[in-house]
């Protein structure tokens, strides 16, 4: 079985957000980048499909070269290769197809994407790729069983969970579930060793059309200060709650 | 005849053709209704199904067109016409009693073709952000998610969405013939409209399914995160999954969906279900009541559309304080019970 597991190059979660060139950029200065959570999970389920199953894992990302160290830190979790297609994501189609091209190109049975990532929170390229390459898709996907080429996937809905049946080539949009936060996986000095070693190939971008334009950003309005209310006049509260901001 | 007179017809032919086009092309945009997708839940409409109408009604006034929605096996339709929308298209078929996205999309696409729509409507339940990007590759249309107000221009065809996990907005454009706009539950509201919608039925082709389920696992009784208008939300305060029975008696009295903090999920105290935060679900309830909880960036980032925040802390340096509109600096083991009781009361009189 061939993997492919795509990469998305995100802020930290403790990261400030700020944006710089009159709002229309995110300032990167003093941020860290790290594997988007949801295909962290995704890269780990792929591990185990590796040790468990014979398959190889194939890392992907679209973008500068200044996500090549995220992709590393895959390699060095125990991907086999990496790609990275040059080009900056401009948006969530764009990207989609960049990937679609990579999925042709490499005949992958499964493409394991994160639900979304949590930079611009688009949720649409998995499920793009998978319209694009005329795959079976499952979002929200929180546990995937493969055997031969047949698939069990759990989703969650909204509310619970479903789970259902379907066969490879599929692509997932995973989150977390498909391994649990304790499986998450560390590099160890051994696997940074290696992953040095590992190809990290740079392919070019097929053009593609902007179907979106990001224009510009804005943060929230800074909060007003909190109406504390005692513990001993919760009476208070529940009026509050029911004239002033009229919730109940 | 002159040729200058030969010339001047020629001009006054020019005219009426452009004329001619322009109204053809004024006819067109009229006849191009807005489309939105309707869902339902064992035949009745979700709380998102009007938000959504609400929103393409907006839409539609901005552009000068109609609203068509459609639904699938919805029982009776009518509501939809206190939300704006003025004809559905109602498609009845046992085969689309589970949901599929495949299929789903398949049909949304067939019915925005029917129509001529340039602009197609979804939630953002998990069932229409499934559907959604399937959606988009089939129409060819540009896509908008978590698109939180109205337009803001038709022309570019201008939103605002949130990003970041809503630490931020983006304004973004989207370039493309037709345009597909996922709205973020709880973000616009329903607007009520008094009209009245046509219905017909459409029969669109149903693909054969690659993706078939096998089990649903969702307890009837209960209200999702995704559909709650009130959470209730403990985190690593409560000391182990034995003291739930307080958050859960406050969610009852409340009707209100239970949530927690990502690490009392990771401990097993609670269902992953339930994780809400950057890394779990997103929350945008009217009232969100945080308990034991202390405020993590990760956390807040998630729930932060949420329009009304509480807080019940003992400590008063807790981060939450700072995010929240009404707080209680106190223990949890006491104020709760104390305000369940306040609460019942409340209701009892109303
Ligand atoms: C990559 C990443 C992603 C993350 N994603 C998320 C996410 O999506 N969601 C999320 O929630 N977290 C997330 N986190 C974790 C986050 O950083 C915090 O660790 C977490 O939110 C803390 O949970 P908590 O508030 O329940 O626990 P704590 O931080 O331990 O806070 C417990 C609070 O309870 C209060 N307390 C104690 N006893 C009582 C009492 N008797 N009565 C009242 N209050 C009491 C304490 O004062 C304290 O403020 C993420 C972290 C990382 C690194």
């Amino acid at each position: 079985m061939k993997i492919l597991v795509c990469i998305s190059h995100v802020p930290d979660t403790t990261s400030k957000i700020n944006f710089t060139e009159g709002d229309t950029k995110f300032d990167t200065n003093g941020v860290q980048f790290v594997i988007n959570p949801n295909d962290e999970f995704g890269l780990t389920r792929a591990m185990w499909f590796k040790e468990k199953q014979g398959a190889t894992v194939t890392v992907v990302n679209v973008g500068g070269p200044e996500t090549e160290p995220t992709l590393r830190k895959a390699l060095a979790i125990g991907a086999d290769e990496a790609i990275r297609v040059n080009t900056e994501a401009t948006d969530g189609f764009a990207v989609a197809k960049q990937l679609t091209k990579v999925i042709q190109d490499g005949g992958y049975d499964l493409v394991i994407a994160g639900r979304e990532s949590i930079d611009y929170n688009g949720g649409m390229v998995p499920g793009m790729i998978a319209g694009l390459t005329n795959a079976n898709f499952v979002n929200n996907c929180i546990s995937l069983e493969i055997e031969g080429t047949n698939a069990t996937a759990t989703r969650e809905i909204d509310g619970g969970k479903e789970t259902v049946t379907t066969a490879l080539p599929l692509v997932i949009g995973g989150q977390k579930g498909l391994v649990e936060e304790s499986d998450l996986r560390i590099p160890n000095m051994r696997g940074i060793m290696m992953a040095r070693k590992k190809p990290l190939q740079v392919v070019e971008p097929v053009t593609t059309e902007s179907e979106t334009t990001s224009v510009s950003f804005e943060k929230p309005a800074p909060k007003g200060a909190v109406t504390l209310v005692a513990p001993d006049n919760l009476d208070e509260l529940v009026s509050l709650l029911h004239n002033e901001a009229k919730v109940i | 005849m002159s040729p200058n007179l030969i010339w001047d017809l020629f001009k006054v032919y020019e005219i009426i053709n452009e004329i001619s086009t322009f109204v053809e092309i004024k006819n067109k945009e009229y006849i191009m209704s807005v489309l939105v997708y309707t869902e339902s839940e064992q035949g009745k409409f979700k709380k998102v199904a009007l938000e959504v109408a609400s929103y393409a009604k907006a839409v539609a006034n901005q552009l000068g067109t109609t609203v068509t929605a459609v639904t699938i096996n919805t029982s009776d339709s009518s509501a939809l016409g206190n939300y704006g929308v003025d004809k559905v298209l109602n498609v009845t078929n046992p085969a689309l009693d589970a949901f599929n996205a495949n299929a789903y999309a398949d049909v949304i696409k067939q019915a925005a073709e029917k129509e001529g729509a340039k602009v197609v409507i979804v939630s953002s339940s998990a069932d229409s952000k499934y559907l959604a990007p399937l959606l988009a590759v089939g129409l060819h249309a540009g896509f908008a998610s978590n698109v939180i107000e109205a337009p803001s221009s038709t022309s570019p065809f201008t939103v605002k969405r949130t990003a970041f996990t809503n630490k931020a907005f983006n304004i973004t454009t989207i370039n493309t013939d037709v345009k597909l706009v996922a709205v973020s539950n709880n973000s616009f509201g329903l607007v009520e409209n008094t009209g009245s919608a046509s219905a017909e039925d459409f029969a669109p082709a149903i693909p054969d399914f690659a993706v078939n389920v096998q089990s649903v696992d969702k307890a009837s009784d209960k209200v999702s995160i995704a559909d709650a208008e009130i959470v209730v939300s403990a985190g690593r305060g409560l000391k182990g999954p034995e003291n739930w029975g307080m958050i859960e008696e406050l969610a009852d009295v409340l009707g209100a969906a239970t949530a927690c903090s990502k690490p009392v999920s990771d401990l097993g105290w609670r269902p992953h279900s339930e994780h809400v935060g950057q890394t779990g679900k997103p929350v945008a309830s009217n009232l969100y009541i945080a308990i034991g909880i202390s405020g993590a960036i990760q956390h807040l980032a998630g729930i932060n559309a949420s329009k009304v925040k509480v807080v019940i802390n003992t400590d008063p340096e807790a981060p939450f304080f700072k995010a929240a509109d009404y707080g209680v600096v106190g223990d949890a083991f006491e104020v709760v019970p104390a305000l369940i009781e306040k609460l019942k009361a409340f209701k009892a009189q109303q």
